[in-house]
């Protein structure tokens, strides 16, 4: 695989729930190294999306790749290169941010100093690491999603996708979270797919997706779409796009 | 991927499953409760209702308490089977079925893993429940105890993946009434726990025939036997059987092309 080959690639994706479209014809990649932020409003598409890039369901038409492999046809190859972070919180409360992770390195097969070697690289990255012993319950919101995030990257994913990471966190910790992965992005090379309805999550260099009812609106840098649709800011480039005020 | 893959993952299910059961009080104290509730003041009232009947696999007249035991035992495992579940429907526990889901390893690997975990924290309520049966006065020959262990692993997988074929596919539950009025209540006391099989029949042939017919009145039945230190064939074979079908429909459920997670996640 050339480096320039994207991580992530989504193409001519449609999905129905019954008779209702919920994804018409989307397509977009997202490079190593790349943050792509999937903007849109409540009901555009991107927990559908989110969902057929986890497999939690099938589509039948188009194709999604993570690091060239189809989800539907290798999908252990894919989902062992994918690290997700879910919107809902899923961490066991009454674990520890230690057993957490270790339940999700078992997951990946990772033998247990493996295991440990990575929990401590990247709870001390986060500067969560003495606190490992601590049950996830005694941890503020923002702690806990920076415990998911350490959790998404043990296993080193090519891919990784993050649900609305910062719904419902304070100020800072939302800061926190965005330039954290922003970070990552460039440092390890990691495709990051975001999912947001804040515009102030978006970075100059982002790749933005603007989905709105299941087609693709807009895609590009943010240059890029502020000059497509002639406008001065993303917040209005986004009103312009979808109707809708993010 | 390695068996040894497999392997880390399976300890790695069982061992939350086990951390969880460990940290919730709540849900052990409340899962032992309830059949004791029933066995000391339900049981209490009927005491000598059974006449002089003598039923296998008892070898005498028993007490109205000993009867209901093994019954009791299998509404444990009726319930940690249905909550496994229904905790899958709450949103939050959604979640961490789709950690396990989004694993590379394949969906019916983990959902027997998950399946098993499940299981063995329902033989634990089993036997904490039947020591203090024990001091209670309800004592089985100790082989019976040791006996017990295949029977509770093989029925709490059926009582499980009956559980996890419910959650496949019911979209949203508002809460434990659903699953309580239309399935737990209904396979409980439509049994032999409560009741042996000849007194149903001496009140309605129909009521007998479905009795007979609902597996966890198998389950029961094995649980019985094994407790007693005896193996009873066709309720194993029943259990197994109703095990196998209720675990592939479950698989089914799950797999992200057939299954009802669509219609499920659908608005």
């Amino acid at each position: 695989m050339t480096p320039a080959a994207p991580a992530l690639t989504v193409g001519n994706l449609s999905f129905a729930y019954g008779k209702r479209l919920a994804l018409d014809g989307v397509s977009f990649t997202v490079s190593p190294g790349q943050c792509g932020i999937l903007l849109g409003p409540n009901g555009a598409g991107k927990t559908t999306l989110f969902s057929l890039i986890t497999r939690l369901y099938d589509s039948r038409d188009g194709v999604i790749e993570i690091s060239g492999w189809n989800v539907k046809a290798h999908s252990s190859r894919a989902l062992a290169r994918l690290g997700v972070v879910f919107q809902q919180p899923t961490l066991d409360l009454d674990l520890t941010v230690q057993q957490n992770l270790r339940y999700h390195a078992a997951l990946h097969g990772m033998p247990r100093r493996l295991a440990d070697a990575r929990i401590e690289q990247e709870l001390q990255r986060q500067n969560m690491h003495d606190r490992r012993h601590e049950t996830v319950r005694s941890l503020n919101g923002g702690h806990r999603r920076r415990v998911e995030i350490a959790r998404a990257l043990l296993h080193k994913p090519d891919v990784l996708l993050l649900d609305e990471p910062t719904v419902g966190l304070d100020v800072p910790s939302r800061k926190a979270i965005v330039d954290y992965v922003h970070a990552l992005a460039a440092e390890q090379q990691i495709a990051v797919l975001w999912a947001s309805h804040l515009i102030d999550e978006i970075a100059p260099d982002d790749r933005l997706v603007v989905l709105h009812r299941g087609k693709i609106r807009a895609l590009g840098g943010v240059e890029e779409i502020l000059r497509q649709t002639g406008t001065g800011d993303i917040g209005a480039a986004f009103a312009h796009l979808t109707g809708t005020t993010p | 991927m390695t068996v040894l893959h497999y392997l880390r993952a399976l300890v790695g299910i069982v061992k939350r499953e086990l951390f969880r059961f460990v940290h919730q009080r709540e849900r052990f104290i409340s899962a032992l409760v309830r059949p004791l509730l029933w066995l000391f003041i339900f049981a209490a009232g009927f005491r000598s209702t059974l006449g002089v009947a003598i039923i296998p696999p008892y070898e005498t007249y028993i007490l109205y308490e000993v009867y209901i035991t093994p019954g009791l035992v299998a509404m444990i495992q009726l319930f940690n089977g249905m909550q496994s579940s229904l905790s899958m429907v709450y949103d939050r526990e959604m979640g961490s079925m789709r950690i396990l889901l989004v694993s590379p390893l394949p969906r019916w690997f983990l959902l027997i893993c998950k399946l098993l975990a499940g299981t063995l924290v329902s033989v634990a309520q089993a036997y904490a429940f039947l020591a203090v049966a024990w001091f209670y006065g309800i004592q089985a020959p100790p082989e019976g105890y040791l006996a017990l262990i295949p029977a509770l692993v093989l029925t709490g997988l059926m009582l499980g993946s009956l559980g996890l074929l419910l959650s496949s596919f019911i979209k949203q539950l508002e809460n434990f009434a659903g699953v309580m009025n239309f399935v737990i209540f209904p396979m409980f006391f439509l049994s032999t726990a409560l009741y042996p099989a000849w007194k149903i029949q001496e009140s309605s042939e129909l009521l007998y025939r479905l009795a007979l017919y609902n597996p966890f009145s198998q389950a029961v039945e094995l649980i019985r036997f094994a407790l007693y230190g005896k193996f009873a064939l066709y309720p194993a074979a029943y259990v197994a059987v109703a095990l196998l079908l209720f675990l592939a429909a479950a698989i089914v459920g799950y797999n992200p092309s057939k299954g009802m997670m669509q219609r499920k996640a659908g608005p």
